[in-house]
């Protein structure tokens, strides 16, 4: 299966455009697996520098979870204050208290404009976005959490550490 | 006597049947006259849930009612063993118990795996005349996503 949507400037993504990898991760902020994998894409990224583009999509299953869609729109409103990364982060380490109450605190203590996160959560301003990304993951054939695209293929297989080094060396 | 391992073909009438879906109430496929049909054929309720098949379609029931489309889960567990597998994981469609006689409907469907005693994971959608749309047999262990499903509901439409 191959990614049906390239990935735009709409993306959230680190690193730099010309990296020769561009991997996307679908995932869910309240999937453990997801978040078992958050620290092994960190030492993803630090052991391959900046030959990787990393970008995250949202993929909520949210009837199995139901912290998920909130914590991806939280995610989104701190996108809109320019801290995606730093909320992306802190929800990965914090999925036993993803209330909207603990996500709107979150957004206080990264420094951002907690009332307006509040707000934007209430009236679900990043609904359709999140949504967005979780039909084009279906339509690229995201059959649950975590799946990853390198270079738009994507990855089946495990995705310890050495596997996704080893998937990035093939890749580029 | 179709294969009961390999799935009927698009163009092909698709065989009505009648199976519990809860104690002592049973569903028909002609029930469904008039509006597409997919037909999740999978191997066992409660399997992990971040990968799992019946997981993404509850997700996706909008979706498929959007198509006016009604989902079907078939499964060789029993009535009760479904209701347990809904209430966890909140499902919102129908579970068919294909358990007496076991998975005859699954084989009419060229669904059943022998050696597991289940049924495949073959899917099927079938138009509001009753008649195959399109087919798809995956791996036991190999979640076929739902891109086949929506591409197929889509092509109904264009027809």
């Amino acid at each position: 299966m191959t990614l049906t949507r390239p990935v735009d400037e709409h993306d959230h993504a680190r690193g730099s455009e010309d990296a020769p990898v561009t991997m996307v991760e679908y995932g869910d902020y309240e999937c453990p697996h997801c978040g078992r994998a958050h620290p092994i894409i960190e030492q993803l990224l630090d052991r391959v520098g900046d030959r990787v583009r990393f970008v995250f999509r949202n993929f909520p299953l949210t009837q199995a979870h139901p912290h998920a869609q909130q914590a991806a729109e939280a995610a989104e409103a701190a996108a809109a204050q320019g801290q995606f990364w730093p909320m992306h982060s802190w929800i990965f380490e914090h999925q036993d208290t993803l209330g909207d109450d603990a996500l709107i605190a979150a957004a206080r203590s990264l420094g951002l404009d907690a009332d307006r996160v509040g707000r934007e959560l209430t009236e679900h301003t990043y609904a359709d976005r999140v949504r967005t990304d979780f039909m084009g993951g279906v339509r690229a054939g995201v059959n649950g959490t975590p799946t990853f695209f390198l270079n738009g293929t994507r990855h089946d297989g495990p995705w310890d550490l050495d596997s996704l080094l080893a998937a990035v060396e093939r890749a580029g | 006597m179709p294969d009961p391992t390999a799935p009927l073909a698009a163009g092909t009438p698709a065989p009505d049947f009648t199976l519990p879906h809860a104690p002592g109430q049973t569903t028909s496929l002609r029930d469904f006259r008039g509006k597409p049909v997919i037909l999740a054929f999978y191997p066992a309720d409660f399997s992990s849930v971040c990968g799992d098949q019946l997981t993404l379609y509850n997700e996706l029931l909008p979706e498929f009612k959007r198509h006016g489309a009604e989902l079907i889960g078939i499964s060789v567990d029993g009535v009760f063993c479904h209701a347990a597998f809904r209430e966890a994981r909140g499902l919102g469609f129908t579970l068919l118990s294909d358990f007496e006689p076991k998975g005859e409907v699954s084989r009419m469907y060229g669904a059943y795996h022998r050696e597991w005693g289940s049924s495949e994971r073959a899917l099927y959608v079938i138009d509001k005349d009753g008649v195959i749309r399109w087919s798809h047999l995956s791996p036991m262990e190999q979640n076929p996503g739902a891109d086949g499903i929506l591409t197929a509901l889509e092509s109904l439409e264009a027809a």
